[in-house]
């Protein structure tokens, strides 16, 4: 190692240790969007090596509550106190150098350079005007990553990395750059239950130099992690606390406001017709390298097949394949008998299925369009919605309002963009769309990412109530407890192969959890 | 909020964005030592004082307002058609060849003809990329824009050979135009040069504007363009819309050509195009895509051009000043169409102005 660039390492965790933030304050921010009160005169403050879990449904504020922390949205009124003095943060840059760093929810790299280069990009120091010190930075991250606990490689592009690796390397990149405190916004809500597990160790380890906000609607790892939680609803407060002295249940109702039970499919095995059934399925990644390496698999009419696996491991090359917008290099999909792979999506379509995409927002609507263009974007030339050419406004307009009242769409109207919908209620359009379509199957990818406890409990019962009407569905998640709860059955993928297939009485977490690693049973 | 505040935003940032474009433009007159106020009333109110005024701004706007329908047709279906300068020229070579063809054929029969020729025209030449991007990712920028050249090579080429007018080869004067077209093919006029090319138009706007919002093809074509990804997986096939978005604007912009020879020229001769195709652009992004401000946005580009060919004579301003001069105002406008848009940056405002109120109250 070069002496020079290691020692400026060292200097750099000295100097970050030498600086700490021993408190942090927000008092009384209040952000205001045109027609939303974001956050309404909210206070949290956090002291030195404490965590900070802040809890709460969609839209309640807490991302908001954040970006105002990190000096991407200015409070319009309210003030941040670091170590008893007021700041005022322009930019994000300001609060780096104050010490925060951020890891989104979303990460921000940049997937075709490597773990050295995507740190370079936001180490000031390491620039001049025309040179870049890349070693420096290399050594930088081994010094980071080594002290921390975090194992990552420098030299890995991103692309190469599973999204826990990304993580590790957006904790590093945080630190890297100089980050005392750290917010984390839904940091588990791509990883697997042991990745999530190895997080709150490393987390808590890290707690010893540093202090950590983070957000979360799971309660699990609120319990293991944070020493405080403060439940916001609706931009407010409603409950500030330690964590110790309350229960996941009692943090969940005060959460919501409401006791919350997701429902659970107790119904009887299907004895029904095998409806979709895949046999050594080979499909293509954008990469062209392999996602569905011969795939096998069958699902009944009313059943949840529940597909459960680590993202990333073609589940979402399964589901195009399926509807026709992915090809088929070999095998079979056969669909009540009929066989339906490369068929135009169009053809899939009008065999009767039905697709929730795993993308809500650009996928699964057009968000410039209004609720109900969205609600017939499929079926906008058939005789239900058009004569000739010509669109049927007034009976578009009977079935979209009819739709929204049943699915309780919450929106100002049927002419409001679905874009600029919240994600529990875009989900429900889709839903409702394909469930109004009638569908002889449905495929539903990540149904519920992201959304909050209601919205989980309404789009669970609408599935469960699906099955009853006898329908088979492929039920696709990451939340092991979405398909333990829903499924008559799970099967797991790996590498673009069926693992295994277990009853639902069979499957525990942890057996789950080992299949989806890619650990066989024999 | 109320609606007064509301109203009064609007008017205070629209004349906040006149007064600015005024001292722009009022700087840049300044500066070359033009007579301000009389440049103002020639480009912008002289030519409204005049009937004869009038018809020439109209007969300017007639071409723009068919090119930035079609424009405005394949940019909400998801391709940008800088190609409408060539699909024009496209139009006028079909409508000459057809016209130069068949000179003794009835007028209800050879002028349909030939218009339906100079769509035809312009529409291959707007189906050609657009089938490259559908099928092969090309992008439009590029091939629109080289098939622009080739189209003015070839407009060129045409005028100096095949329709080459039989009268200047024998006096040898050598003027590329073709001999003046039969006048079967002549659009009448209504007063002065203005003809019924007007008529075209509108009707073209209000057939826009029902294919667009009222049919299940204008659906399609919209949702093409607004998430490509979406309507991939609505069963609708973005490419081949994508590619009959560009035909049409290609045979709007083609039929544009059409009704220009017919109505004004009437015989083929070089600069028809007269960059229309480019401010159709502007037109059609300045009238919101929509072919109720496409109308509108097109008589206001039609009194621009036509404001700068007044200039010069009248005040002395070159026309190429006129023209920095509507960059300007073209910019301004735009930029306080977004402000307008901006519903946070409204909010800001009216809680600035509430406490405003308090204080005082």
């Amino acid at each position: 190692m070069n002496d020079r660039a290691g020692l400026c390492a060292l200097l750099f965790i000295f100097h970050a240790m030498d600086n700490k933030i021993r408190s942090l304050r927000m008092e009384h921010i209040t952000k205001r969007f045109p027609g939303v009160l974001a956050s309404d005169d909210i206070s949290i403050s956090v002291s030195e090596g404490e965590v900070l879990a802040l809890v709460g449904e969609n839209g309640a504020g807490k991302t908001t509550l954040m970006n105002i922390l990190m000096g991407l949205y200015q409070p319009d009124e309210g003030r941040i106190i670091i170590n008893d003095e007021p700041v005022r943060f322009r930019g994000p840059e300001d609060a780096f150098r104050a010490g925060l760093g951020m890891v989104h929810q979303q990460y921000m790299l940049v997937p075709n350079m490597t773990v050295t280069e995507n740190v370079a990009l936001g180490c000031k120091n390491a620039w001049s005007p025309f040179r870049l010190d890349m070693k420096a930075v290399r050594d930088h991250v081994v010094e980071a990553s080594e002290h921390y606990g975090l194992k990552v490689n420098p030299d890995a592009y991103i692309w190469q990395l599973s999204v826990g690796e990304q993580q590790k390397v957006e904790l590093v990149k945080t630190l890297c750059l100089g980050a005392r405190f750290l917010i984390l916004d839904e940091p588990t809500s791509a990883l697997t239950p042991q990745e999530v597990d190895e997080l709150i160790v490393l987390l808590h380890r890290m707690t010893e130099e540093l202090s950590i906000i983070f957000i979360s609607h799971k309660l699990q790892e609120v319990k293991a992690l944070s020493n405080k939680v403060t439940i916001l609803r609706h931009g407010r407060v409603v409950f500030s606390g330690n964590t110790d002295d309350y229960s996941s249940q009692e943090i969940a109702a005060k959460m919501t406001g409401h006791e919350i039970v997701l429902p659970k499919n107790t119904g009887k095995a299907s004895a029904g017709d095998e409806a979709l059934s895949m046999k050594d399925l080979v499909v293509l990644s954008d990469r062209k390298t392999p996602a569905l390496n011969g795939l096998s698999l069958g699902i009944r009419s009313g059943e949840i097949v529940g597909l459960a696996g680590v993202s990333g491991n073609g589940q979402r090359e399964l589901a195009e394949a399926i509807n026709g917008l992915r090809h088929v290099e070999s095998g079979s999909i056969s669909f009540f008998g009929k066989e339906i792979s490369n068929y135009t999506p169009r053809k899939v379509i009008e065999e009767g299925m039905g697709y929730i995409p795993e993308e809500r927002n650009t996928e699964g609507i057009v968000p410039a369009f209004s609720i109900k263009e969205n609600i017939v974007l499929k079926d906008a030339a058939e005789k239900a919605f058009s004569s000739g050419v010509f669109l049927r406004q007034k009976k578009i307009d009977e079935v979209a309002q009819r739709l929204v009242e049943r699915f309780d769409v919450r929106c100002p109207g049927i002419s409001t963009a679905a874009g600029s919908l919240s994600g529990g209620n875009i989900q429900k359009v889709i839903l409702a769309r394909e469930i109004e379509r009638h569908p002889r199957f449905l495929v539903a990818v990540y149904p519920t990412r992201g959304l909050d406890m209601g919205a989980v409990e309404f789009i669970h019962s609408e599935l469960l109530k699906i099955r009853e009407s006898g329908i088979g569905i492929l039920l696709i998640s990451e939340e092991l407890d979405e398909i333990m709860d829903l499924s008559d059955r799970i099967a797991v993928i790996y590498k673009g192969r069926i693992q295994s297939v277990l009853d639902r009485n069979e499957a525990t977490r942890e057996r789950l959890g080992i299949l989806m690693a890619g650990v066989g049973e024999e | 909020m109320t609606r007064g505040f509301r109203i009064a935003f609007r008017v205070a940032i629209i004349a906040a964005a006149a007064i600015s474009a005024i001292l722009m433009a009022s700087i840049i007159l300044w500066m070359i030592g033009a007579d301000v106020s009389d440049t103002f009333y020639t480009i912008v109110f002289e030519p409204l004082t005049k009937m004869l005024h009038i018809s020439e701004v109209l007969i300017r706007a007639i071409p723009l307002c068919i090119i930035a329908l079609g424009i405005s047709v394949a940019y909400r279906s998801g391709i940008i058609n800088i190609g409408a300068e060539g699909q024009m020229a496209m139009g006028l070579l079909a409508f000459t060849g057809v016209a130069l063809a068949f000179p003794d054929l009835p007028r209800p029969l050879l002028l349909p003809v030939a218009l339906i020729a100079s769509m035809i025209g312009g529409g291959i030449w707007g189906f050609i990329p657009g089938i490259l991007k559908a099928k092969l990712n090309v992008s439009e920028l590029l091939s629109t824009v080289m098939l622009n050249y080739i189209a003015a090579q070839f407009y060129s080429l045409c005028l100096r050979t095949i329709y080459l007018d039989p009268a200047e080869q024998v006096y040898g004067t050598g003027t590329p135009q073709s001999m003046r077209l039969t006048e079967n093919v002549w659009l009448g006029r209504i007063t002065g040069r203005l003809h019924y090319g007007i008529f075209i138009a509108i009707v073209l706007a209000v057939l826009i504007f029902l294919l667009m919002w009222k049919t299940s093809i204008g659906f399609k074509m919209r949702a093409s363009g607004s998430g490509a990804r979406a309507a991939r997986y609505g069963g609708i096939s973005v490419g081949f819309y994508l590619a009959a978005s560009m035909a049409i604007s290609g045979a709007f912009a083609g039929l544009a050509g059409g009704v220009e020879l017919a109505g004004v020229h009437r015989r083929a001769i070089e600069g028809i195009t007269n960059n229309y195709g480019f401010s159709g652009v502007v037109v059609a992004l300045f009238g919101g895509l929509h072919p109720f401000g496409i109308v509108p946005a097109s008589f206001l580009f039609g009194l621009l051009i036509y404001g700068s060919t007044l200039a010069p004579s009248k005040v002395g301003v070159p026309a190429n000043i006129v023209q920095v001069m509507q960059g300007i105002i073209i910019i301004v406008i735009v930029t306080a169409q977004m402000v307008l848009s901006n519903a946070y940056f409204q909010d800001r405002v009216w809680r600035k102005y509430q406490a405003l109120r308090k204080k005082e109250g």
